[in-house]
């Protein structure tokens, strides 16, 4: 077979892939755009460009500066960082159910963030630190649990649910002591919620994003030999054990803060990689397109939240109303399959 | 390709929390060969694979690649000399034959960078040597398991190395796939000079396709040699426990073992 043919066969492939990662940006642009002009008043695109490039707009400055911008911006942060910490995870364990969400980490970083809010009276960057020394821990104790005779991932993911539970419970004790506490509040810490987003609460997340997202696509080449088994990434010069602690404390890195500036949005993490598999074949790197399917989750379910009913729902209720049967479709389809991601 | 690399054991031990699977075991890999691994069933065969493979690193004594330790050398410039296909390795749902292929080529590449030509080269010569150059843009999902394994093949091939370990290749296999990948291997090893080392199962095949046999019995060294010298009646009865009749395989005048079961026997 000649070189060029291959080149060629590749490059279709390739072209494909580059023309649906533009699609989702664009996706993602448009919704970024929506969020700032929809609302209890619209704003048009002028109004909202002239906001955006710091000019005075009577009414809209409020609005769109002070409340929309924040709002869409940390929409965009977590969404991202949940959907490539969540396909980390998927990737790395080879399992669509081996979430974040689903076993246990964002739990443990939602109940610190909690515990330092509610019971501590933290500020904005301590509660991220707690969160991310919570999800860590609750990390390393899913995987001491679990890693008994190698590293089963079934056995992870059903103790890892088990940890969820007890977490999800604590949560809920802790929020309900709060009498001050109203149930918007609340549910941020339940199923999350861009809620109250502010620069002050958005920014460790902006940081974090900055120094973590780059090093897990740096990481991207091992993650993808790391997906045709840890035998065989050995064999091709992977260093297993330390390229996985890299991955685990980058992922749960970008978790933490996300969970502690919007609380766990439901689902995200678990949903975002296999959608991005589904639109752009999951066999090259899913780093970012998780990313962006996760930005544009939160993105369009926010929009859907605040203004579709009478009622505004915190973006996690809506993401977990979509969470659920798509959790439910894949345990389906995984037990058909037995297969990965 | 290049000089040939040397490949030993010595005195290596390997163990699991109570139990000792490999005691002290030596080994030298004939350069420029195919060596097969013969055993009975938990012997300790794939663990040795896997310990010759740097998969598991040794609680005594030492994996030689050149003279030094494998576990001093850096991974990604082992996986340039030695490669390994494990055991029922699984593919990503949805990849490419030739994406797949071109994993192989991860220890030649950097982060973040694409494929060079010389990716491009090796890949697309792995996919003419195990003959599956018509299948380089098909979903390794819809391949039946001959061809899968030959994808598998072919991506160890693009890594490029001057020794390949196999665990099993042939297993899972119908008899004329398993005919199919040996004779792809012994190409490789007469075109290449690529050292080969296989754990089968079939010892027939194993004898017609070797150069060497390793019988391995109870975490040693059992017998080592060409297959005449080493695959007889005795060598049956004290590896495998079984009684059975050795002749000339009438095709290839290797060793032909016929078990002697209770039942049917004349």
């Amino acid at each position: 077979m000649s070189v060029a043919t291959l080149v060629a066969i590749r490059q279709r492939r390739l072209r494909t892939r580059t023309a649906v990662v533009a699609g989702l940006t664009a996706g993602v642009v448009a919704a970024f755009a929506a969020s700032l002009m929809v609302g209890n008043t619209f704003y048009g695109p002028v109004d909202v460009l002239r906001v955006v490039s710091g000019q005075a707009v009577d009414g809209a400055s409020f609005a769109v500066g002070d409340l929309r911008l924040p709002r869409a911006t940390l929409a965009v942060l977590a969404g991202a960082s949940l959907g490539i910490a969540g396909v980390t995870f998927q990737t790395m364990l080879r399992n669509p159910l081996a979430a974040p969400d689903i076993i246990g980490i964002s739990a443990g970083s939602a109940t610190a963030a909690v515990v330092g809010i509610v019971a501590l009276g933290l500020s904005d960057t301590a509660v991220s630190f707690l969160a991310l020394a919570a999800g860590l821990g609750t990390a390393a104790a899913i995987y001491l649990l679990a890693h008994r005779n190698g590293f089963a991932g079934t056995r992870l993911i059903l103790i890892g649910i088990g940890v969820a539970a007890l977490l999800d419970s604590i949560t809920a004790y802790v929020l309900s002591r709060a009498s001050e506490w109203d149930l918007q509040s609340a549910m941020q810490w339940l199923t999350g919620s861009l809620n109250g987003a502010t620069w002050a609460s958005v920014a460790p997340l902006a940081v974090a994003c900055a120094l973590l997202i780059p090093a897990l696509l740096l990481l991207g080449r091992d993650l993808s030999a790391l997906r045709l088994g840890d035998d065989t990434a050995a064999a091709l010069g992977v260093r297993v054990r330390p390229t996985r602690l890299l991955l685990i404390l980058a992922a749960v890195g970008l978790l933490a803060f996300a969970t502690a500036a919007s609380g766990p949005i439901a689902f995200v993490a678990f949903m975002a990689g296999p959608i991005a598999a589904r639109v752009v074949g999951s066999g090259g790197s899913l780093l970012v397109p998780a990313a962006l399917t996760g930005a544009l989750l939160v993105l369009v379910a926010d929009l859907v939240g605040q203004n579709a009913f009478d009622n505004r729902y915190p973006v996690g209720v809506v993401t977990g109303a979509l969470g659920a049967p798509f959790l439910l479709f894949l345990l389906v389809r995984v037990n058909r399959s037995g297969g990965s991601l | 390709m290049t000089t040939d690399h040397r490949l030993e054991a010595r005195a290596v031990t390997v163990g699991y929390r109570d139990r000792i699977v490999l005691a002290a075991l030596d080994l030298t890999i004939a350069a420029g060969r195919m060596t097969g691994i013969v055993g009975a069933n938990g012997c300790g065969k794939s663990t040795l694979l896997r310990a010759l493979a740097r998969l598991l690193p040794p609680t005594g004594g030492h994996v030689l690649l050149d003279g030094s330790s494998l576990q001093q050398q850096k991974s990604k410039e082992i996986a340039r000399v030695l490669g390994l296909l494990p055991q029922g390795p699984t593919a990503p749902e949805g990849i490419s034959v030739a994406e797949l292929v071109g994993r192989g080529r991860h220890p030649h590449q950097r982060a973040l960078a694409g494929w060079s030509v010389r990716d491009y080269e090796a890949v697309a010569a792995a996919l003419d040597a195990t003959g599956i150059a018509d299948l380089a843009d098909r979903s390794v999902d819809e391949l039946s398991g001959g061809q899968r394994q030959r994808v598998w093949i072919a991506m160890a091939l693009a890594q490029e190395t001057d020794i390949l370990l196999l665990d099993e290749p042939t297993t899972f296999l119908d008899v004329a796939h398993q005919v199919e990948i040996l004779d792809l291997l012994a190409d490789l090893n007469q075109d290449r000079g690529t050292t080969i080392v296989m754990v089968l199962h079939d010892l027939n095949l194993a004898s017609r396709y070797c150069d060497e046999i390793v019988a391995v019995r109870e975490g040693s060294v059992h017998a080592i040699g060409p297959p005449v010298d080493v695959v007889t009646e005795q060598l049956m009865a004290d590896v495998f426990g079984l009684d059975s009749l050795v002749i000339a395989d009438p095709v290839s005048g290797t060793p032909l073992v016929l078990p002697c079961g209770r039942h049917h026997v004349r």
